[in-house]
């Protein structure tokens, strides 16, 4: 037996439903930005899996696509943790609910 | 590409990506990270792109989980207690996530199987690189450039 496109797109879908729990139930930098990642590792699944089981294109146009967001998350990633990294520097600590210095 | 193998894999991704979104240690949620990109490599290797599951396993864990480890060392000194579960964001997210799952089973047209396709061969994914993607390409790179040099500023020292 075959897996369909429906099985792909609901695993993808668990996959950022994890990250989207991991994004906004904890209270660590850290983990915020494993949860973001989780999110677009789901998404390049997504154009792959679209890729795959779509009409044939020269180029494989769900490839680059996901080659590209694997790049621009990897310079996303670099960043936030530089951004974790001043942040620790300035008020020595990475929970996200004691940077409330901008709360109205 | 059998069923079987892409919900093995799929369950040892989930299963991961679970343990890094739940467990309290920060290396254990980054190492069950790295699993669960693992298993991500492991399906892109079933879909037929070979090469991009090869670039996630070499960028998320030669670079990015490597650098979350990084990241963790240096703040080593915040030990605070994460606060008790937040039940909004758990609940959002099996909302979320059934939402999706019920729009997916309930549209026909993605209900198919994988069509027969020529192999994509690294070959190919250069020459559409260095023809009709050069563009993207190009600022991909000042994109990267711009990344590097924007961590570099925003971690070095302040001038007194």
């Amino acid at each position: 037996m075959t897996p369909t496109l429906q099985l792909f797109l609901v695993i993808s879908a668990a996959l950022f439903s994890i990250g989207l729990l991991a994004a906004l139930s904890r209270r660590h930098a850290i983990f915020i930005l494993i949860g973001i990642e989780m999110m677009l590792a789901a998404a390049n699944l997504n154009f792959v899996a679209f890729w795959r089981f779509g009409p044939q294109t020269q180029p494989p146009i769900g490839v680059m696509i996901a080659i590209f967001s694997i790049a621009i998350a990897a310079a996303e990633a670099a960043v936030g943790l530089a951004l974790v990294i001043a942040v620790y520097r300035h008020y020595r600590t990475t929970n996200v609910d004691h940077l409330n210095q901008l709360k109205g | 590409m059998s069923s079987a193998a892409v919900v093995i894999i799929a369950i040892l991704t989930l299963a991961a990506a679970l343990a890094a979104a739940t467990l309290q240690k920060l290396m254990h949620a980054t190492l069950s990270f790295a699993v669960a990109l693992v298993g991500v490599a492991g399906l892109f290797f079933l879909l037929g792109a070979e090469f991009v599951g090869l670039v996630l396993v070499f960028v998320y864990i030669g670079a990015v989980a490597v650098l979350i480890v990084f990241t963790i060392l240096l703040t080593r000194r915040d030990v605070g207690k994460e606060r008790a579960a937040n039940w909004g964001g758990a609940f959002l997210a099996v909302a979320v996530f059934g939402g999706l799952t019920w729009a997916i089973l309930k549209t026909q047209s993605v209900a198919v199987v994988a069509p027969h396709i020529r192999l994509v061969t690294v070959k190919r994914i250069g020459e559409a690189l260095m023809t009709s993607y050069v563009w993207p390409l190009q600022c991909v790179g000042l994109l990267l450039t711009a990344a590097l040099i924007g961590a570099l500023v925003l971690v070095m020292e302040e001038k007194p």
